[in-house]
């Protein structure tokens, strides 16, 4: 195999990052929160203490702590734990497809953009274009063709995250184009697809990779914004957005039910954010320094 | 700088004519007959054939697209579905509330985000830096509809320091009016003054190794002049940039905001549209969106230009 085979950002980083962020507390505290997520998000069906969508009229507005609803209950009676975990369920299956739809679109177009002069201006039209049309309005948009849901939300939020991916990818491949290795396999004859998939795309890999740790974050914020407006996760069925648009019109009788699904939300941006910082500091050491 | 402005100028002329047509294609994408839907509840076919008539819809394409523009053109967005008002003046009189909203969040953002960001950057290591940095990852994280929630419930009824919602108009009543607006400029300004923040600390680290910090030092100026009068040229450009940057956030959490505070603006405007499927208003909605935008962008750019030299000449490059 020839020297230029071997990508060469896999080859000397990877145990040293994971290395750098094992030794940041910080890191670790997103990383364990993130994972306690995931693993109720999963599992929420087998471990959710009630069915989120169950109502019991006897027993609404409980109070957190109440035997049996450790979070308490909303004006229908439902377990509003139960419901937070179905709702961690629906806001990481909204950030995963979104951030999926936009890498799916923007890395191929990135790596177009940056490698063939001839159509940059082009794809940066495209850009221009997708970016006068913010998330929301988006969303309104698609909600009045196709009608409010979960997969809508997530296309208008995974479209409106393709900016950003094209312009990341890009200028990691204008970088990585004009590095040796580089011109060393094109002069030994790589044609163009496989300098791109086999050089560029593999040693643009951490760039894109911390680009999606910030986008889900995002993503389940405009999530919740899309299903607290009525436009995204349609109830009954538990989504943290419509947990929050429900609780607003009881707010002041059962504040819990305002406060936990926002909290829950928040710890989830947070831990994503914080690992997707961490992430960056670690692959880019230099730039954390500073 | 002529020719920067001439090929900047283009590109947004030739991305509002894509966002026509993407708009003019979306509205044709509408489920089934657009006269069905135009015409909501209404379906005798009369009425039906006045609305194929009103928006003719029996033209070919490219007449179709060719009215849509001349009209938008003149400012006829067509009539709501519902209320059977001139859609242009509908969004005249929910823009202003949405452009002072907007404002307001801004400079509040820019304030505290500068200050955070110079603070952090000259309190280096200290624990000044770790809680800015701290407040900048929380206003990234938490969703700032939900941050109104909860300033609704704790300021606004438990201690009745904001009006919950409602909105006076600023030339009846401006104490009345920025009385209303505080607290949803606040929270719309939240991920902005994150977003500042980060962008401020870090190109005032950058500033403050630069050669021209260390001649200024030298030269016998007090680090506060030499902070003072650096931070503000750099922060400025850092505003401007991130604004920018920012504008699609920020129109869309305008957009919740005003659905929080109640306040008759341009999202509140948007929101109703979907539900009640106005259809002309909801076309009129995001082709001003798109344009708006488009518009400010290109300010943004010119006005980048204008306050960092650096891009003047790159454009005439």
């Amino acid at each position: 195999m020839a020297v230029a085979d071997i990508p060469v950002g896999l080859r000397t980083n990877r145990s040293k990052v994971v290395r750098r962020i094992l030794r940041n507390p910080l890191a670790i505290t997103g990383l364990v929160v993130l994972a306690i997520a995931v693993v109720l998000a999963v599992f929420a069906p087998w471990l959710a203490p009630h069915e989120p969508t169950q109502t019991h009229l006897d027993q609404a507005f409980a109070p957190p702590g109440t035997v049996g609803h450790l979070l308490g209950t909303d004006d229908l009676g439902r377990d509003v734990l139960s419901r937070i975990m179905f709702g961690l369920r629906a806001s990481l299956h909204v950030g995963l497809l979104a951030v999926a739809t936009s890498l799916v679109i923007g890395v191929p177009l990135g790596l177009m953009a940056g490698y063939f002069r001839a159509i940059d201006a082009l794809i940066s039209r495209f850009t221009d274009l997708v970016l006068a049309f913010p998330f929301l309005i988006l969303a309104v948009g698609l909600a009045a063709i196709r009608g409010a849901s979960l997969g809508n939300a997530a296309i208008a939020i995974g479209i409106a995250q393709i900016p950003g991916v094209i312009r990341i990818v890009r200028s990691e491949t204008l970088r990585l184009k004009s590095l040796d290795f580089v011109a060393a396999a094109i002069v030994e004859g790589a044609g163009d697809p496989w300098v791109l998939g086999r050089h560029i795309l593999p040693n643009a890999a951490s760039v894109i990779i911390v680009q999606a740790t910030v986008a889900i974050p995002a993503a389940i914020l405009g999530e919740a914004v899309l299903s607290f407006l009525g436009l995204g996760i349609q109830p009954p069925a538990p989504s943290l957005g419509t947990m929050l648009s429900d609780a607003q019109q009881f707010a002041s009788r059962a504040p819990w039910a305002a406060v936990m699904p926002g909290v829950a939300i928040m710890l989830l941006a947070l831990a994503f954010n914080i690992v997707g910082d961490s992430l960056r500091d670690a692959l880019d050491p230099k730039a954390s320094r500073r | 700088m002529k020719r920067y402005l001439l090929s900047r100028l283009w590109q947004s002329v030739v991305t509002l004519i894509l966002a026509t047509i993407v708009v003019f294609a979306g509205v044709r994408a509408l489920p089934g007959d657009p006269a069905l839907a135009l015409a909501g509840e209404d379906r005798d076919p009369e009425s039906l054939r006045a609305i194929r008539e009103q928006y003719g819809l029996d033209d070919s394409l490219l007449v179709q697209f060719w009215q849509f523009v001349s009209h938008a053109a003149r400012g006829d967005l067509g009539r709501s579905i519902r209320t059977g008002e001139p859609v242009g003046s509908m969004i005249a009189g929910a823009l202003p509330v949405t452009i002072e909203l907007s404002i307001l969040a801004i400079l509040v953002a820019s304030v505290i985000g500068v200050g955070a960001g110079v603070v952090a950057a000259v309190r280096r290591g200290r624990p000044a830096e770790w809680a800015a940095n701290a407040l900048a990852l929380l206003g990234l994280s938490v969703p700032n509809f939900w941050l109104g929630l909860m300033a609704i419930l704790y300021l606004s009824v438990a201690l009745g320091l904001f009006p919950a919602s409602g909105f006076v108009p600023f030339f009846s009543n401006p104490i009345d009016n920025l009385h209303h607006l505080v607290l949803p400029a606040l929270i719309l300004g939240t991920g902005l003054a994150a977003v500042i923040m980060r962008q401020t600390r870090s190109s005032m680290l950058d500033a403050l190794s630069a050669d021209y910090i260390r001649t200024a030092e030298a030269k016998g100026l007090s680090p506060r002049a030499v902070i003072g009068k650096h931070a503000l040229r750099n922060s400025l450009i850092v505003v401007v940039t991130i604004v920018g940057l920012q504008l699609g956030a920020l129109i869309s959490g305008a957009v919740v905001t005003e659905r929080i505070f109640a306040l008759p603006g341009f999202g509140k405007l948007t929101v109703d549209a979907v539900f009640q499927r106005d259809y002309p208003v909801i076309q009129a909605v995001v082709l001003v969106t798109a344009t708006a935008y488009i518009v400010i962008n290109l300010l943004v750019d010119l006005l980048y230009s204008v306050i960092d030299p650096r891009i003047r000449v790159r454009g005439d490059a």
